[in-house]
């Protein structure tokens, strides 16, 4: 089995840091992982994305133009990346900046009102959290807690460990917003 | 070996020179390459080696070309445009029988080009960038750990025939992150010896180092004896890997980062029923010619697919010569292929 996603938004909203957080929990969980990030001059100001790939088997392409899976945190990502989402598959939306419905109707969508939660968990800057908790509920690709422990050690190298417990709140918010 | 680690493609490369033994390390900085130079930055002087930011990139090979006539393991890395700036330097550097790793993240060109991965430095790498008759030992890697082996590799092999080797990949490789284990570090003492190294001179006679003759006689058996050395390579270190290919009537000839996305188009290929299989060289110099053209005497096309307007293409043709139909896919200025493309691609030359 393999699962495919695409994580995007807007640059600042931690799609980057969520593909990278689910890649070490994918890898934690046992399983062949690959994470590619958009490194171009949509990093600076305007859309940001990062794919990442997680399979039982040794991960052939990095770059995938059929994902199982879509997490859109603005309307310019939602717009670029719905059509490509293979049939069946999942797309969780953050439906606070995202006004319009779902254009497809054969994937299984999954509306999440990500800002509000963010807030609730301590800061806004959780939303990608928030939007990760959501994508493994609606998902299970991997468990919520080798999540949290992947976070809690890449935030603790990173010096970042004081933003641990929020982070936790908010990936919890997001997984029983599902 | 260490623990499994998930990281990227550069910083891969810039940790597996430091554990094989790199002492110097010497580059300008460009994107898509970042990571590594960073990565250098901060481990080489912790660990009591050197790293200069050059003042240029032609700084930069310079600096390698004085390291490696000094003896030591020393690697530069840069990516397209920042590689070309390093021609002369790698001639001289191949001149004077010196090993050296140099890493090209390639990008798109031509000219100052964009910062997306691409593949259109093979004929720059492998048929040489600059002068004279010499050759480079060209490794390209398909994934962040075989991007890790082949850099030591690179060492290995380098200081075991006295040549310049390269890394060629592209920015893909270098941003993205797979898991990996990386292999323990080299104790200095097993490395060769390198008895004609400019140490110093007391007791015993000088060693030189020159590129330079202006006897042609002179400069004739200096060429010479590259020659040979580049026979012996081509004979004994040519590596590939085939995938699926046993029962093939197609097979894509790729490297780096499109062999692998190639396997997923085999997989995909193999479930409608397409015979297809992948033939992916890990030397771009030596070419795997003789594995190849065994392989066309038993399939029906060679499909070549790189992220250039089809450069490796020409060593395919070579390898193949007219045993099989040898069709060309490929992209360029930095736009990724993908495993549909490709496909779709297949599919035209399927019965």
């Amino acid at each position: 089995m393999e699962r495919s996603v695409i994580i995007a938004g807007f640059g600042g909203q931690g799609v980057i840091l969520a593909g990278k957080i689910l890649a070490q929990a994918g890898m934690d969980h046992g399983l062949e992982v690959t994470w590619l990030p958009s490194y171009g001059p949509e990093m600076r100001g305007g859309t940001a994305n990062c794919t990442v790939v997680l399979s039982e088997e040794p991960v052939g392409s990095p770059i995938v133009d059929e994902p199982t899976d879509l997490v859109a945190m603005n309307l310019p990502s939602l717009d670029k990346f719905e059509p490509m989402v293979a049939r069946d598959g999942t797309i969780v939306m953050n439906r606070s900046l995202i006004e319009r419905d779902l254009e497809r109707t054969d994937v299984r969508p999954y509306l999440v009102d990500v800002h509000p939660l963010a807030e609730e968990a301590g800061s806004s800057r959780a939303i990608n959290m928030v939007a990760l908790g959501a994508y493994l509920k609606a998902t299970g690709v991997v468990p919520l807690e080798v999540v949290k422990g992947a976070m809690a050690r890449m935030l603790e190298e990173g010096g970042k460990g004081k933003f641990v417990p929020m982070n936790e709140k908010a990936l919890e918010l997001g997984y029983e917003a599902v | 070996m260490g623990e499994r680690k998930l990281m990227r493609g550069n910083e891969v490369i810039a940790e597996a020179a430091i554990r094989a033994g790199c002492e110097c390390y010497f580059a300008y900085p460009i994107t898509p390459q970042a990571e590594l130079l960073e990565h250098m930055a901060r481990n080489m002087p912790r660990l009591g080696r050197t790293f200069v930011q050059a003042e240029s990139e032609i700084g930069a090979i310079n600096m390698l070309y004085g390291a490696a006539a000094a003896g030591v393991r020393a690697m530069t890395s840069s990516s397209s445009p920042g590689i070309s700036l390093k021609q002369e330097g790698i001639s001289y550097i191949a001149g004077s029988n010196l090993p050296a790793v140099i890493v090209n993240i390639m990008r798109g060109g031509p000219g100052l080009g964009d910062i997306a991965p691409a593949q259109g430095d093979y004929f720059q790498a492998t048929k040489g960038g600059g002068h004279g008759d010499y050759r480079m030992i060209v490794l390209g890697p398909s994934t962040v750990p075989e991007a890790g082996e082949l850099t030591i590799l690179a060492f290995d092999l380098a200081d075991k025939y006295r040549v310049p080797v390269m890394i060629l990949a592209d920015g893909m490789l270098g941003q993205m992150m797979e898991p990996v284990e990386l292999p323990d570090p080299v104790d200095p003492a097993t490395l060769p010896k390198k008895d004609w190294a400019l140490t110093g001179a007391k007791g015993r006679d000088p060693n030189i180092i020159l590129s330079f003759d202006l006897d042609p006689e002179v400069l004739k058996q200096m060429n010479l004896v590259l020659q040979e050395k580049y026979r012996k390579i081509e004979d004994n270190e040519a590596r590939y890997e085939e995938y699926q290919t046993d029962d093939a009537d197609i097979v894509i000839a790729a490297y780096g980062t499109v062999a692998r996305i190639a396997k997923t188009v085999v997989r995909r290929a193999r479930a409608e029923g397409i015979k297809l299989g992948l033939f992916r060289p890990i030397t771009l110099w030596p070419f795997p010619y003789e594995p190849l053209r065994e392989l066309a005497s038993r399939v029906k096309t060679v499909l070549t697919v790189e992220m250039s307007a089809g450069q490796m293409w020409e060593d395919v043709r070579l390898a193949v010569a007219e045993r099989a139909e040898t069709p060309f896919y490929g992209e360029m200025g930095g736009v990724v292929t993908t495993p549909k493309k490709i496909l779709s691609e297949v599919r035209k030359y399927a019965r």
